[in-house]
């Protein structure tokens, strides 16, 4: 038989390793990569991919059926915290929903007592986001990294327009920036710039560059990975971070997680469709350079992390 | 891979006659690159010459059809790049489901016949299943050809004949040949026969062997022997090693012009897998990473609509998304008093919008802008779905002589645009609807009457 030869890819660059949990609590590295996902042939992927699974502060406004996959637990931030530890999450990403205006519109105080609430009933390292509107964000995750201090925990989302307070939070702190751009290269480059700039080293930021769901824009994050991954393993060390996404989020959004009826029948079982459409956006993103997925459904947790064990035995 | 005009140059006799019109062989040559001149021009080129600028002009991928029903026809290979943000991915994989032909005759002729009848609309396209790979469990031929006849009855489906024993193939041959199946597969020790089947019966085959160079090695033998169409199967059943093979082939093919991977592959992602759910999420994986044909061994919408949803996702183009022409659109058959919505010419969010808006049971008009292909937030943020442009769209669409009432309704998300649109439209009354579509039907409930 004819040798072939395979032809590999000499990637300068190196995907930063970032570091989350520590001071006394389980440690979580992401990131490291010399090469595209999974194709350990050619470089090396130190770090496999984790599950951050999103609880939050107060019960959910989440479809039915999603709620009921966690029964009781969602109505505690730290049961459902223990809940999440045995469906078997890397990291715990807490949202301080409760903070929206919309909502409670509750304070710095609650996200604090939150915060502490979930340090104390698992070990795992932390992801903190807030309501995503920009004064409470800058209100709650102020307060949530100080409440976490002596530990590292991830805070989200700084964008360009709020970044400051966040960033100045994680470097008062010793936390970890997520950085958050709306699916474009270059505005995620430049979000790492100006975080940077401000004295946080790159080795402390996750970059979220938008998650769009199967069948919603999934192309789009996509190939911004795609685009990002490949940038940094170039050597261009403004994108050469670790990526993280909300397929959970993105995906129990859609009509498709959500409708038993009044939909085509030819899209098949609302049960099995739900947990599907999660976990494909995932694992579709997985393909593409995520180092960090928070996800929502057990069920769909499960099939993924199944799914990056194959990939990552060599 | 294309060659420059100083490759070509080398290969031209250096004459410079000019019969070829041209001033020097080298002017010829570079027209040659821009593919502003046939080689045939040139009287005294060499066959050895023209054999390889032909095989540098062949697409690094060989284009192979299975199947002839409109719109079911697979039609595989031809692409140019790893990623598709390089340019685009072009000809979507198609997806077959695999019936043995122990399954029982009524079983076969219900599955085949749901899987004809499938069809799901996703953004103005009509999306199906492919086709059916029938098996020849039983190692009975008999058995074999019913199969293909209940599976031909239920329509247009494209077939895949799986046996491993040339009579048995010949004989389904014979009987289908006209709607083109793919013969699977060569095998080692079935090359020769698999192959001279093909050119029998103008067949395309997939070579099946263990591992990247023993498939591509039997790709090069049946090449050889004449067959162009060709499908490659690398024995790869899992994650990783589907993953990594693809990669290394799709790689081979468009990097190194290495012919024998230069063929669409075949997967099979249900083999080895324990659930259904680890079956289309390697399907998907596989779709996204260089199948051109995926072998299913179920057929279940819950399963099947998430895979068609990636495929229609990972194979648009990066350039364009798919929109709609703006201008009034009616759901139903409505009338001086129906709503009028007002959304953006991004496909994704018309039929959101045009779906709910039917399921609300009220006839409608939908005012569709010109907001370059963009989804609401998008386009708002980008400046393509303003008070302006809403307000343009109004005033130009006509819709004011088709309705009495003068109500229009934005998207819940650009509330905000409310204010400046009562400015601009000072004569119509702003409602903002919800942000999301579904909830249109309880949102036009409360307030039409
Ligand atoms: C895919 C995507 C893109 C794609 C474009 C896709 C497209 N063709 O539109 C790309 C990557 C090109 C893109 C670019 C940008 N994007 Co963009 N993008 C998204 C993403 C991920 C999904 C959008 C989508 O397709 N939604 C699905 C469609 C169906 O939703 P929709 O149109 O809103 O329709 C729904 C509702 O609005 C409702 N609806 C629609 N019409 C109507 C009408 C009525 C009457 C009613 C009642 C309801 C209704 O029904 C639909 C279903 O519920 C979102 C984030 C997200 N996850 O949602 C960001 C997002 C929309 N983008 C955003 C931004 C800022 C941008 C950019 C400006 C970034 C930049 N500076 O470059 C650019 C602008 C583009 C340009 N300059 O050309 C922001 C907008 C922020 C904001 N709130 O204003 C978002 C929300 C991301 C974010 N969180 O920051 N984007
Ligand atoms: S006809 Fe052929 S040999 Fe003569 S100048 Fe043209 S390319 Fe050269």
């Amino acid at each position: 038989m004819p040798v072939v030869e395979i032809p590999t890819e000499k990637w300068k660059g190196k995907i930063r390793e970032v570091t989350l949990g520590g001071g006394g609590r389980k440690t979580v590295v992401v990131g490291g990569e010399t090469t595209l996902p999974f194709l350990h042939f050619e470089g090396e992927m130190p770090n496999r991919p984790v599950i951050a699974i999103e609880i939050q502060d107060c019960e959910p406004d989440w479809t039915g059926r999603l709620v009921s996959a966690w029964g009781d637990a969602v109505k505690d931030p730290a049961s459902w915290a223990k809940a999440a530890a045995a469906a078997g999450a890397d990291v715990i990403a807490l949202s301080l929903e409760s903070a929206h205006p919309d909502n409670q519109n509750t304070g710095a105080k609650e996200a604090e007592a939150s915060v502490k609430k979930v340090l104390d009933a698992v070990d795992l390292p932390l992801m903190v986001f807030g309501p995503y509107v920009a004064e409470k964000d800058n209100e709650v995750l102020v307060a949530a990294a100080d409440a976490a201090r002596g530990t590292v925990v991830a805070l989200g989302s700084c964008e360009e327009k709020n970044f400051r307070t966040i960033v100045a939070a994680c470097l008062a702190s010793g936390h970890v920036a997520i950085a958050k751009t709306p699916i474009e290269i270059n505005l995620a480059k430049q979000l790492n710039i100006l975080i940077t700039d401000m004295g946080l080293p790159a080795d402390r930021i996750l970059m979220d560059p938008t998650t769009g769901a199967l069948g919603y824009g999934l192309e789009y994050t996509y190939s911004v990975m795609e685009r990002l991954r490949m940038a940094g393993l170039q050597g261009d060390g403004m994108t050469g971070l670790p990526i993280m996404v909300t397929p959970g989020e993105e995906a129990w959004r859609q009509k498709e997680a959500k409708a038993a009826d009044g939909v085509p029948e030819a899209w098949g079982k609302i049960e099995d469709r739900a947990i599907i459409w999660e976990a494909m956006t995932a694992t579709s993103l997985l393909l593409a350079g995520a180092d960090v997925l928070v996800m929502r459904h057990p069920k769909a947790i499960e099939l993924v992390r199944a799914t990056v064990d194959k990939w990552m035995a060599k | 891979m294309a060659l420059t005009g100083l490759d070509i140059y080398k290969l031209l006799p250096k004459t410079n006659c000019k019969q070829c019109g041209q001033p020097t062989c080298l002017a010829f040559a570079m027209k040659l690159s821009q593919k502003q001149a046939e080689l045939a021009a040139c009287p005294h080129v060499s066959d050895q010459a023209k054999q390889a600028l032909e095989a540098a002009s062949r697409p690094p991928i060989r284009l192979v059809t299975v199947g002839v029903g409109d719109g079911r026809k697979i039609e595989v290979g031809n692409e140019t790049v790893m990623c598709r943000h390089e340019k685009t991915f072009f000809h979507e994989p198609g997806y077959v489901v695999r019936i043995k032909d122990t399954a029982g005759d009524d079983e076969i002729a219900q599955t085949a016949a749901a899987i004809a009848a499938y069809g799901v609309e996703r953004v103005g396209m009509d999306l199906r299943v492919s086709g059916v790979a029938v098996e020849n469990a039983s190692k009975n031929t008999a058995a074999f050809l019913k199969a293909v006849d209940l599976v031909k009855a239920a329509g247009d489906l494209s077939l895949v004949l799986m046996s491993a024993d040339p009579a048995v193939m010949e004989a389904a041959l014979a009987k289908s040949a006209s709607s083109k199946p793919l013969i699977y597969a060569a095998t080692k020790d079935n090359a020769a026969q698999m192959a001279a089947l093909a050119l029998k019966f103008k067949c395309p085959v997939a070579v099946c062997a263990e591992g990247l160079e023993a498939a591509t090695a039997l790709a090069e033998e049946v090449n050889k022997a004449g067959v162009e169409d060709i499908v490659l199967d690398p024995g790869t059943r899992g994650f990783a090693d589907s993953l990594v093979t693809l990669t290394q082939l799709r790689r081979l093919a468009l990097k190194k012009n290495f012919r024998p991977a230069g063929y669409p592959i075949i997967t099979f992602p249900g083999e080895q897998a324990s659930s259904p759910e680890e079956e289309t999420l390697l399907a998907g994986q596989q779709v996204a990473k260089y199948a051109g044909i995926v072998v299913l061994e179920r057929f279940d919408p819950s399963t099947i609509y998430p895979l068609l949803t990636l495929r229609q996702n990972i194979y648009t183009d990066p350039q364009k998304p798919i929109q709609m022409q703006p201008g009034i659109y009616t759901i139903g058959e409505p009338g001086t008093s129906s709503p009028v919505y007002v959304t953006t010419n991004f496909s994704l969010t018309y039929f959101s919008v045009a779906g709910e808006v039917e399921g609300s049971g009220l006839p409608s008009w939908l005012l569709v802008t010109d907001s370059e292909g963009l989804s609401v937030l998008t386009a708002w943020a980008a400046g393509k779905f303003d008070a302006e442009k809403i307000a343009k769209s109004a005033k130009t669409s006509g819709i004011a002589d088709k309705v009495s009432h003068r109500k229009i309704i934005i998207p819940g998300h650009v509330a905000t645009l409310r204010g400046e649109l009562e400015d601009e439209l000072s004569d119509w009354q702003i409602m903002v609807g919800p942000r999301e579509a579904v909830d249109i039907p309880s949102f036009i409930k409360r307030t039409w009457n």
